[in-house]
This record gives C-alpha cells, sequence and structure tokens, in this order.
C-alpha cells in the first residue's frame, strides 16, 4: 500500500496532479499557491506529465480559461489562494451553474486587508454560496488524499459541480511532514478518464453554453444546482470507501476524534485540528471528556450529520478561521448552529474567531477553551461567551 | 479593398448560415451583419467554436433554451470572452495530442466594444500574447449599447451619450476614440485588421478569412453601427458605414506580421460632416456656433489618418 515520503502540502497536492496529468491547467500564482504552477511546468518541463499549461494573466482570466477548457470536454483544474479566488468570484458562480467539475488546489490565505499572506480560511468561505464543493485538509496527506478523491466526486454524474481542496497556507502547504504516496497507475485507475455527455469539441453535436435565461427557467436550473449539491454528500462517502479500499485511509464528511462520550467538544477546520487532538489527548489522560469534531466537507454542508453527532454533548465551541463581519461570529457558527437548533440538538454553543492572518493557536489556547466549556458545561453560557476571539491581544 | 482573388460573392453568400434566423438582434443592426459575414468565411465544412463577450449579441442570440449558433458556442462573461476561448483552444490542443479528437476546429470569438476595449482588454491582451490559434471580433458600435448607450472608450469625441449627455455644460463625449487595432498590433501578432460593410462585403469576408486561416492570434475590428445609439434610419447602416470610410473616420487597414497595409484611399477624402450628419448622436454639432467642435473632429481625424499613411508607408 504505496510508499514512504517526505512532502511539503503543495508538493503533495502537485505530485497528484502529476499523477492524474489532466488536460488543461490555466494558472496565475499567488502566495502561497504559486508553488502548484511552478512544480507543475516543472514536471511538464521534464517530460513526467503533459498537461497544456496556460499561463495566463490574472485569475479571473484563469477560471475563465479553465470554465472554456472544462466546457469544450478536457478535465480542467487550476490551484489559487486568497486575492487571487476572489478576483476569480464571478466567474466562480458561471462554472458551478455551467456544471463543470473544475478542480481547484486552494491554499487558504488572509483576504486583504490588510494584506497579509498567511492562513485564514476568509478566501474559501467568501466563496462558500458559489457553488462549488468544498474539501479541507488537517495535514499534507489529507490534502493529497483529497485531491485524487476530487475528480471521482465532482465529475460523478449526480453531481456535476466544480470542486475546491483546500489546505492551510504556509501551515501545512510549506512545512514537510512525513506522507504516504500512491503508486502512479493506482491513482490513475483510480481517478479514470474523463468522459463528458456533452462538450464543445463533440464532432457529433453542437453545443451552446452559458445562455442568457430568464426567470421561466433559471429558478428550475438553480434548483437543480442544488439538487447536485445534496447528491454530493452521497458521492462523496462512496468515493471515500473505495478510496479507502486502495488506500488503507479512511475519510467521511468529517471527523469525530473523542467526541462519541465527549461532554465538551470543539468543532473546526483545517490544520488547527491537529494541536486540537493534542490538547484532547492531554484532557482525555486528565479524565476531561473533550472531543473534536474535524469539518472536511464545507460544501455540501453535512448540518444535519454533524448536529447528531454533538447531540450529547453539554457545551460546543465552534471556531472559525474566519470573520464574516455579522456582528455574531463567522459562518461555520451560523451554519452549524442552524443545524444544531433544527435538530433540537441544545447544548450551549459558543463561536470563536481564531488564527486570522496566521496567528498561532496553541495547546495553551486550546486548553483554555475547553476550560470556558467546563464552566459553560456547568452554568451555561453567559451572553459574552457567545462570540469571542482566541489568541487576541489585549 | 484587401486582396484575394478567389472572392466570389455569389458562392459565399450561398453558404449557409452559421448564424440562425430568429434571434432578437434589431434591425439594422451592425454586430448581427458583422457575425453572419465573419462566419461565411469558414471554409465549408469547416468545425468553430463560437465565443461571445456579454452584451447585445449574447443576451439576443442565445436565450435559454433557444440558439441561433449552428456551431458550437459559448458565452462565459462579459469581460473574459478572450480567456474563455484560450481554454476552449488549449483543449482542443491537448485533445488532440492526446487522440481523443480528429477534427479540425477554428476558434472565433465576438465582443462589443465594452467587452473589447475595455472590461475585457487586459483578457483579450493575455489571449492575444500567449498566442493562441483565435480570432478575436470586435463589432466595435462605440458605445455600451446593451446597457443603453454609454460611452465607451471606442465612443467618438462630442458623441451624445447617456454617460455623456449634451447639455448647456456639456457638448458629449470630451475624449476621442481609443485606437484598439493599433494596441493590438503592438502585441506582434501575426494578423491584425480593421473593416466595415462596404460594397459586397469584399472587404470584410477577405479579412475575416485571413484572420480565421492565419495560424495563432488574430484580431478584427469591425466598424458595426448600432441604430439606436447612432440614432440613423436602419436602412443608412451602409451609407454610413461608407461615409466612415471615405472620410477616413474608419480606414481600411491590415497588419500583416507587422507591416502595416493600406486597403483603400479615397481618390478625395470627404469631409467629416458627411458621416456625422447622418447620426443622430451627432446632432447638436450642426448648431449654429459649434462649427469649431466639427474642425476639432476634423483634425482629429486628419491627424489619424497622416499617422496611419505614414504607418503604411515605412
Amino acid at each position: 500500500m504505496g510508499y514512504k515520503e517526505r512532502m511539503s502540502g503543495n508538493e503533495a497536492v502537485a505530485f497528484a496532479m502529476k499523477q492524474i496529468n489532466p488536460d488543461v491547467m490555466p494558472a496565475f500564482p499567488i502566495t502561497p499557491s504559486t508553488e502548484l504552477p511552478q512544480f507543475v511546468s516543472t514536471y511538464i518541463a521534464n517530460g513526467q506529465m503533459d498537461t497544456e499549461f496556460i499561463p495566463v494573466e490574472s485569475e479571473h482570466s484563469s477560471m475563465s480559461a479553465a470554465i472554456g477548457a472544462e466546457a469544450a470536454g478536457a478535465r480542467t483544474m487550476t490551484a489559487t489562494s486568497s486575492c487571487g479566488l476572489a478576483f476569480m468570484w464571478e466567474v466562480l458562480y458561471v462554472a458551478a451553474s455551467n456544471r463543470l467539475p473544475i478542480a481547484m488546489a486552494v491554499v487558504n490565505r488572509a483576504l486583504s486587508g490588510p494584506i497579509n499572506i498567511n492562513a485564514e480560511h476568509s478566501d474559501s468561505m467568501g466563496a462558500r454560496d458559489s457553488g462549488w464543493l468544498q474539501i479541507y485538509a488537517e495535514t499534507n496527506q489529507e490534502a493529497y488524499d483529497n485531491f485524487v478523491q476530487a475528480y471521482r466526486i465532482a465529475e460523478h454524474p449526480d453531481v456535476m459541480l466544480p470542486i475546491m481542496i483546500c489546505q492551510d497556507g504556509f501551515i501545512t502547504s510549506h512545512a514537510v511532514e512525513n506522507i504516504e504516496l500512491m503508486e502512479d497507475e493506482k491513482v490513475k485507475s483510480f481517478v479514470g478518464e474523463y468522459t463528458p455527455e456533452h462538450y464543445l469539441l463533440n464532432p457529433k453535436e453542437s453545443m451552446s453554453v452559458g445562455p442568457y435565461a430568464n426567470s421561466p427557467y433559471c429558478m428550475e436550473a438553480k434548483r437543480a444546482q442544488a439538487q447536485a449539491m445534496m447528491n454530493a454528500k452521497q458521492v462523496i462517502l462512496d468515493v471515500a470507501k473505495e478510496f479507502e479500499e486502495i488506500s488503507g485511509r479512511s475519510y467521511g464528511l468529517f471527523e469525530e476524534y473523542q467526541l462519541e462520550d465527549a461532554d465538551i467538544a470543539i468543532v473546526a477546520i483545517g490544520s488547527a485540528c491537529g494541536t486540537i487532538k493534542d490538547s484532547v489527548d492531554e484532557l482525555r489522560k486528565k479524565g476531561v471528556r473533550a472531543g473534536l469534531l474535524k469539518v472536511r466537507v464545507f460544501r455540501p454542508f453535512p448540518g444535519e450529520e454533524m448536529a447528531e453527532a454533538l447531540r450529547g454533548c453539554k457545551a460546543v465551541a465552534i471556531m472559525d478561521r474566519c470573520e464574516s463581519y455579522s456582528s455574531q461570529g463567522g459562518p461555520l457558527g451560523a451554519e452549524l448552529m442552524a443545524a444544531m437548533y433544527r435538530a433540537g440538538v441544545t447544548a450551549p454553543a459558543i463561536n470563536m474567531i481564531y488564527g486570522l492572518s496566521g496567528r498561532d493557536v496553541t495547546t495553551d489556547m486550546i486548553d483554555g477553551v475547553y476550560e470556558r466549556l467546563a464552566r459553560i458545561a456547568e452554568e451555561g453560557a453567559k451572553p459574552e461567551d457567545h462570540y469571542t476571539y482566541l489568541g487576541l491581544r489585549e | 479593398m484587401a486582396e484575394n482573388t478567389t472572392f466570389n460573392f455569389k458562392e459565399i453568400q450561398g453558404r449557409k448560415e452559421h448564424l440562425a434566423p430568429g434571434h432578437r438582434m434589431c434591425a439594422g443592426c451592425g454586430g448581427t451583419i458583422a457575425v453572419r459575414n465573419v462566419l461565411k468565411a469558414l471554409h465549408p465544412g469547416d468545425k468553430a467554436v463560437v465565443g461571445n463577450a456579454t452584451g447585445c449579441l449574447e443576451v439576443s442570440s442565445f436565450m435559454y433554451p433557444y440558439t441561433a449558433y449552428e456551431d458550437s458556442y459559448i458565452h462565459n462573461a462579459f469581460e473574459n470572452a478572450g480567456a474563455t476561448l484560450s481554454g476552449v483552444e488549449t483543449a482542443y490542443k491537448a485533445l488532440k495530442k492526446r487522440g481523443r479528437l480528429d477534427k479540425t476546429y477554428k476558434f472565433i470569438t465576438f465582443g462589443g466594444d465594452g467587452g473589447t476595449y475595455d472590461i475585457g482588454l487586459q483578457s483579450l491582451s493575455g489571449a492575444m500574447e500567449r498566442g493562441h490559434d483565435m480570432v478575436y471580433v470586435c463589432y466595435d458600435n462605440g458605445a455600451y449599447m446593451n446597457t443603453g448607450i454609454q460611452r465607451s472608450s471606442a465612443t467618438p469625441m462630442f458623441a451624445d451619450t447617456t454617460t455623456t449627455p449634451t447639455g448647456i455644460q456639456s457638448n458629449g463625449k470630451p475624449q476621442a476614440r481609443k485606437d484598439l487595432a493599433s494596441i493590438m498590433a503592438a502585441h506582434n501578432i501575426p494578423y491584425v485588421a480593421q473593416t466595415t460593410f462596404i460594397g459586397n462585403m469584399k472587404d470584410l469576408y477577405t479579412k475575416s478569412e485571413r484572420a480565421i486561416y492565419t495560424p495563432g492570434a488574430a484580431f478584427l475590428n469591425i466598424c458595426a453601427p448600432c441604430p439606436r445609439g447612432w440614432r440613423y434610419d436602419a436602412p443608412d447602416i451602409i451609407q454610413i458605414c461608407r461615409m466612415a470610410v471615405e472620410t477616413c473616420y474608419w480606414p481600411l487597414f491590415e497588419v500583416v506580421e507587422g507591416k502595416w497595409i493600406l486597403n483603400y484611399a479615397p481618390k478625395r477624402k470627404l469631409p467629416i460632416e458627411e458621416f456625422l450628419k447622418l447620426q443622430g448622436r451627432f446632432k447638436h454639432l450642426f448648431k449654429p456656433g459649434n462649427e469649431y467642435l466639427i474642425e476639432a473632429f476634423q483634425a482629429e481625424v486628419d491627424r489619424r489618418w497622416e499617422e496611419l499613411l505614414k504607418r503604411c508607408e515605412a
């Protein structure tokens, strides 16, 4: 089963890109995802892959060219971060509504301003309603594994939606860790060939893409797109199961870490979950029933399943590495609390903003969150608990 | 006019239409004439993917669930027709290379002056600079007609538009128009041409064919009047185009591999009034006391014409 290597998160995703060898990659450099087009270009220059690379003049053109290439019938990928993703915003919606299963590696970084190059989820969270699937990684291994699974999910006939494979800027993208890679042939046969049903370069039929549609048609198109997003949940689970058979690594919509009997739990996304797991391990040694729910899939949002997983908890802290400036918390907080309310899960839930613009998250900080949760489990949440910042300088 | 020995008007006009009737473009619209005639330059049997920036043409020719395009067609957004078609063309290269496609396709995209001179300039520049084997066709009607006649950088000086309205403090658009064909020529692409609807469309046909069949990136700028924005009676469009050329407001030229070629020099260059007086958007220029505006317009036309002659002589 595979072989051991040491790689950064960007190297790992680029390695998956090489193994999959899609038809077309338009890309524009932006820190910290710049290495992805660099690695791919180098692989191409050295004859290790033969994807057609388009060195576009901006991210807007990157996504626009990706839309053209995918609509034409080519398996297409790109990569970006932060402002680059924001610059694509308009056409992200076009990609999703045209049902084009483009795969995009997103290396999460703060949106400006102030301009900052470090990890934050504001970029992909800003695109959360664009109709793209979103899968997040805690480690390099997960970023690699998620990218290998990406096309199988996106191109599934019940889905046909573009997909973002996200990892935290620098923390995983640039840090070198142990990783287990799969053999090229195994990856290629798992991903398979792309055989779209309708595409521009089909000599047997002409096709028009990107219509003007009036109100008698638009709403139905959007409803069909929403259905595809709902269908994706099962497809993600099915693909994960198949992936486990060839890799030995198991994935779901989210990971439950010591959650089953937990009294107090944190919900978080991405690399900070490694730190949280350390805290959980230490607390468990002291007999504290602490747990973690690590969100892997944010789109579609597995609200019902996550609420159910939290049903036994006495207090929950939902952590957002992203501000939404709603004046009441971040996007994960808002969506998960809505899901808990709908499911009748009544544990007090607080929302904490952490790690903005690459601010460190330490086990001490996380221990503090669990202490607070222990207090809330006993006494209930006070109004000042609902929306707070973690690790903010006084 | 551009040289072509194989031009057979009857044969070409008898070719199949690539733009089906039933679209919703206005009577007397230059954009439609541009699309029909450019696509007629595709050799019979050749396949194409047609691109389109958002604009009048797009919203009137592909209204779900109907499309007027016989060929494959893609509209993405307003400012990205260049990038979008560059993606399609690259997909073609990839599929050919990998043995998944054996047919020959050509790539032609249309944008108005809003989507080309202004919001789409970066995307166009990138696509041309990268040298994709495609043609970008601008149907230049000199304003944002789709949103209701707002000025663009292609709008001529003194034109009355809804964002440069004439009034006691305003003579219309203060600035002269951008010279996009020169900007495209500065990309050092193999083929750039400027044309309009003249005579039996030979100039348009010849340049379209050359643009489509020249390997690499090509740019075609077509003066395509708009009856709503320019305020003329639909049948007058051909006379307006003729006057645009005869006054040297819209010279016919090509830039082939960097060499500038003038395709037509009027025997007697007509005064610019002959072009301006046919259009309601310039009506205010003919009010007593505004003669100096026409003189300024004429001076700008003369300056650009002389500059073009120098380029073509060099």
